[in-house]
């Protein structure tokens, strides 16, 4: 009986010749990412909770402080120092203000066959690159941290068969935001999702990292492509080279399938609170908001902000709309800037961030306030997840939050 | 002729407006709000010390800064009765005489006084500390009128026919 | 017997033919400026008062600035009370993210040569750096102008501060004003006009002397004025383009009418006159906590940082993030110190983008916010914690004004700033090796 991709990196990082799902073992890991959210804690704990404390290896730790940055609180502030003044004794590599932590290990850590814990739960956008990233709680990171080695429970995994190609105006974004809708929020609890066939192939290692990234909204502990050539390609371009290259067996087991064919995917919207509330745009068109986020870890890359520019350009945000454009990482403004998207965006009268995690993390710059409503290319909608818990978050894609900034009120590109 | 006793807190020289009010709680909704955190930065604790009545006197400068109104808002909300200093920065002066918080202008006493001893005003006349007698400088008229009126609102109010 | 430039503009505003220091007049404002933080206080006050309408719309001018972005979930509260403002009363002048309030009044010409403008900040004093009397006031009063259209001023005395000479390389007006308020102290001008003249001032260019009078509050004055010259009135002109031409309605003067009718007389009476030699200015700081504490940059060499502001109304400007990228061009920020670099409005922003002075800064290692007020006025963009330092180009370095009280604040111009950020200690700019 033969292994899935996710299988055989666990295979890999256990030291076995085979795993099977269900099964519990030691791993060596490969990496470990920490950022501002949560590293104070983890170092808290490292100092007053063990005896002798050391650092497995830390060449495999990386600390990303891009939750709130620049520091917008003394108490943020705190604990981004606790973080930096522990990076600096222990030479760990530190990230600060250079973009959201996801986006800077795809640029410059991600490697096919990894395996990564990170303590943020979207750690499964590593699997756009072929690598197994999973979020953690700081315990976790500490222990993987002090030993270098954690457990896991061998997860099942959930075949994504991917047909067709994306119709023009519709975006990878809308294409997850429909597979969570039809799946639900946990429809694939602690499982992986695999994303294959030759839908796949149509997909950019951004496109990747949008389905990827979105996986833990549908429960999953991770969700994994193929490192194919386009994966490669990407690494290349980096000076990276892979760990390992996996694939599936072809008599690897799968616990469900499912067949998605993107050329029949329109524009969606996930509606407040939850983000399997899953509709078609225009059925949310008309909502009046206050706020527009193009931006995040999911989201907020070179070609959404192509996207947004392209609706943007020529056009003026609503008087009463705040439109935050977030690039993911200080690479990904530098080339929006060297491309014109930037000067598109001033000139609109969108309010251009340094890179961060923004009002999808919500207690950062962008937070809404009593009753506001916001449509975001973040990763989430909860129920005060932006700001004021009554406040209202809808998501939706590049191009429809861009059009909906300047109509003041939802609505998708082709209706301007 | 006017004339009040109060128990005195003493500040320094250049008592800036982000010590009396920092700009962190300058947008929360309502000067209640906000009086807890005076002087938070100098001495946290003062905001919650300091007994209605109570007189501050301090060095020169006291104001300096922003025009955050609040800062003599918040002030006279934790009911000091006046300030005392060496000199005031003009806004804050403006600010006070605005919103009817006596200012006072007397440039030895912050050096004589001790923290916790009272003291005794007579507006328009002298401080008396201790037997002593320091000559404080009447206000200009229009200043007075303001104050009379209770304030540049109800000035504004009666201007507008409204009380 | 004489009249100093700020006496002649007063009595220009009243129609009179002189008024002297002492006077207590009524002017008639020109135009507002109505901040983000003070405008829920300033409606209030407004209501109470019991005005229906404010004198003249196309006078007052409302900008977001302190607030944005939001931080706090409450602080959105004050865009709608805003918003609901200019609906109320039919404004017409709004900036809602474009930047800072003095920058804006400035550069979308809302404030022109002789003009008597009063804002909700402090900060307000910057307008003289176009031969504008302009001066920070609170909600009530602003409220009180918003239905009168006038307000009570005691006319100042003038001291006049002389400047000659050219200005040793390293040397900005930062350096200039930040020494004069060591001299004077942070009482030194309080209730009082400063009056700057001198080929040196006449050398420099309309924003540098925006850093300037910006900064006279610091020694407590009630405003600063250049006379206007052939600089000033092409930058008011320009100004009138920006921001869609949504500036002002009335033009700037001509260069003989402001000669005419701005220029202090030769027998104008000072309350003193301060001289200064430009080759004797060096690099200098404010050190914690007063303005007034300044020590050349010199003399704190080595000093260890961890991090570094550049921007706000007193330096935020293309020709400061040119002076930055200047320093910063092809070397790195330290390790563990940050550079946070916040433009003064949107057009800065879009200029510095156009001549590649942003990509400089980022390639060196800068985190670029969006233009506003950001960390100068302490509610974001880059708070610190207990025991760390900062270099700053902004105008306060209070206690507590940028996190705890137990950040050190130090104030210096956007070279020095630019050059500490790479050593990641204090160091004049002239002080980095080559091999940085």
């Amino acid at each position: 009986m033969g292994m899935t991709i996710a299988e055989k990196i666990i295979a890999r990082a256990a030291g076995a010749d085979k795993v099977q799902a269900g099964e519990i073992h030691t791993v060596t890991l490969d990496r470990m990412m920490s950022n501002d959210g949560t590293t104070h804690l983890t170092v808290d704990m490292y100092y007053n909770k063990l005896k002798n404390p050391r650092i497995a290896d830390t060449k495999k730790m990386v600390f990303i402080a891009d939750h709130n940055v620049p520091s917008d609180s003394p108490k943020t502030a705190a604990s981004q120092k606790k973080m930096r003044d522990f990076a600096r004794e222990h030479g760990i590599d530190f990230w600060e203000g250079k973009g959201v932590c996801h986006q800077i290990m795809m640029e410059h850590y991600v490697c096919p066959g990894e395996l990564i814990f990170g303590a943020d739960s979207h750690t499964c956008t590593y699997g756009a690159l072929g690598a197994f990233g999973t979020g953690v709680g700081c315990t976790d990171l500490l222990y993987g941290m002090v030993t270098g080695t954690s457990w896991v429970l061998v997860p099942e995994t959930v075949k994504f068969n991917l047909v067709g190609k994306l119709p023009e105006g519709v975006y990878p974004r809308d294409l997850m935001l429909t597979i969570i809708g039809e799946i639900g929020a946990n429809g694939v609890n602690y499982q992986v999702m695999e994303f294959c066939g030759e839908g796949a192939k149509t997909l950019s290692v951004n496109d990747r990292m949008v389905l990827c990234n979105l996986a833990v909204e549908a429960g999953a502990k991770t969700a994994i492509f193929e490192a194919d050539e386009i994966a490669l390609e990407y690494l290349k371009a980096r000076g990276r080279k892979p760990k390992a290259v996996f694939s599936s067996d072809p008599d690897a087991v799968y616990v469900r399938e499912y067949t998605f064919d993107l050329s029949a995917i329109v524009p969606v919207a996930a509606r407040p609170d939850f983000v399997d509330d899953v509709v078609p745009a225009k059925e949310v068109c008309g909502v009046r908001i206050d706020e527009a986020f193009l931006g995040s870890c999911n989201n907020g890359r070179i070609d959404e902000l192509r996207v947004g520019a392209s609706v943007l350009k020529g056009r003026r945000v609503a008087d009463h709309v705040r439109f935050l454009v977030v690039p993911a990482s200080q690479e990904v403004y530098l080339e929006a800037m060297e491309e014109g998207l930037i000067r598109i965006f001033m000139e609109s009268g969108a309010i251009v961030m340094n890179p961060n995690c923004s009002v999808c993390w919500g207690s950062c710059q962008g937070v809404i306030g009593e009753g506001e409503v916001l449509i975001s290319t973040g990763t989430r909608n909860f129920k005060g997840r932006a700001g004021h818990p009554s406040s209202k978050v809808y998501l939706g894609s590049a191009a429809t939050v861009a059009a909906s900034a300047v109509k003041g009120e939802i609505c998708t590109a082709d209706m301007l | 002729m006017e004339q009040f006793t109060g128990r005195v807190w003493v500040l320094g020289d250049d008592i800036d407006t982000d010590i009396i009010i920092p700009t962190e709680y300058l947008a929360m909704k309502t000067i209640d709000d906000m009086k807890q955190y005076a002087f938070s930065p100098l001495r946290p604790e003062l905001a919650g010390q300091i007994q209605p009545g109570d007189i501050i006197v301090a060095g020169k400068n006291f104001g300096c800064g922003s025009s955050r109104e609040q800062a003599p808002e918040v002030v006279k909300a934790l009911g000091i009765r006046c300030v005392i200093a060496g000199s005031f920065a003009r806004i804050f002066f403006r600010n006070a005489i605005n919103n009817g918080l006596l200012l006072i202008e007397q440039p030895e006493l912050s050096g004589d006084v001790t923290e916790g001893d009272t003291i005794t005003v007579a507006v328009n006349q002298d401080v008396d500390y201790k037997g002593k007698k320091y000559p404080i400088a009447a206000l200009p008229d229009n200043l007075v009128e303001i104050i009379e009126a209770g304030g540049l609102v109800k000035a504004m109010r009666r201007r507008n026919g409204l009380d | 017997m004489g009249q100093t430039m700020v006496e002649k503009i007063l009595a220009r505003n009243m129609g009179v033919s002189a008024v002297k220091p002492g006077d207590i007049v009524t002017v008639n404002v020109d135009r507002v400026m109505l901040d983000d933080i003070m405008i829920p206080f300033i409606v209030d006050k407004f209501h109470e008062m019991g005005f229906k309408k404010v004198w003249d719309p196309d006078k007052v001018v409302l900008i977001y600035d302190h607030l944005v972005p939001a931080s706090q979930q409450d602080d959105t509260r004050h865009y709608r009370v805003g918003d609901a403002f200019v609906k109320e009363c039919g404004l017409i002048h709004v900036h809602r993210s474009d930047g800072i309030c003095h920058q804006l009044m400035t550069e979308a010409g809302y404030v022109k040569p002789g003009d008597v403008v009063l804002g909700t900040d402090s900060h307000t004093t910057t307008y003289g750096c176009v031969g504008a009397f302009s001066t920070g006031i609170g909600y009530t009063e602003m409220a009180s102008i918003l239905g009168t259209g006038t307000l009570w001023v005691k006319v100042p005395e003038t001291i006049r501060v002389v400047i000659d000479g050219k200005l040793p390389g390293g040397v900005m007006s930062k350096d200039v004003i930040l020494r004069l308020i060591g001299d004077l102290g942070a009482d030194g001008a309080t209730y009082r006009a400063l009056e700057f003249a001198g080929s040196t001032v006449e050398e420099m260019s309309v924003s540098s002397r925006m850093t300037m009078a910006n900064m006279a509050i610091e020694a407590g004055a009630k405003c600063a004025v250049f006379m206007p010259d052939e600089k000033t009135l092409k930058y008011c002109e320009e100004s009138e383009k920006n921001y869609g031409g949504n500036g002002s309605q009335t033009f700037a003067m001509s260069l003989e009418q402001a000669e005419r009718e701005l220029r202090a007389d030769e027998d104008a009476v000072y309350l003193r006159t301060i001289t200064y030699r430009a080759e004797d200015f060096q690099p200098v700081m404010a050190c914690p906590s007063q303005v007034d504490n300044i020590c050349s940059v010199s003399q704190l060499e080595g000093t260890a940082i961890d991090q570094v502001f550049i921007g706000s109304c007193t330096n935020g400007r293309l020709e400061d993030l040119k002076a930055a990228a200047s320093v910063l061009e092809g070397k790195k920020v330290a390790p563990f110190v940050k550079l946070i670099v916040t433009p003064a409005s949107r057009k800065v922003y879009e200029d510095a983008l156009d001549c590649g002075v942003l990509q400089t800064l980022i390639k060196a290692g800068a985190i670029i916010t969006h233009p506003g007020c950001g960390l100068c006025c302490g509610r974001t963009g880059g708070i610190l914690s207990d025991g760390e330092r900062v270099v700053a180009t902004n105008n306060r370095n209070f206690l507590g004004r940028m996190g705890t009280s137990k950040v050190e604040i130090y104030l210096a111009s956007p070279m020095t700033a630019a050059a500490c950020a790479v050593a990641g200690r204090i160091v004049p700019a002239g002080g980095l090796p080559h091999e940085v």
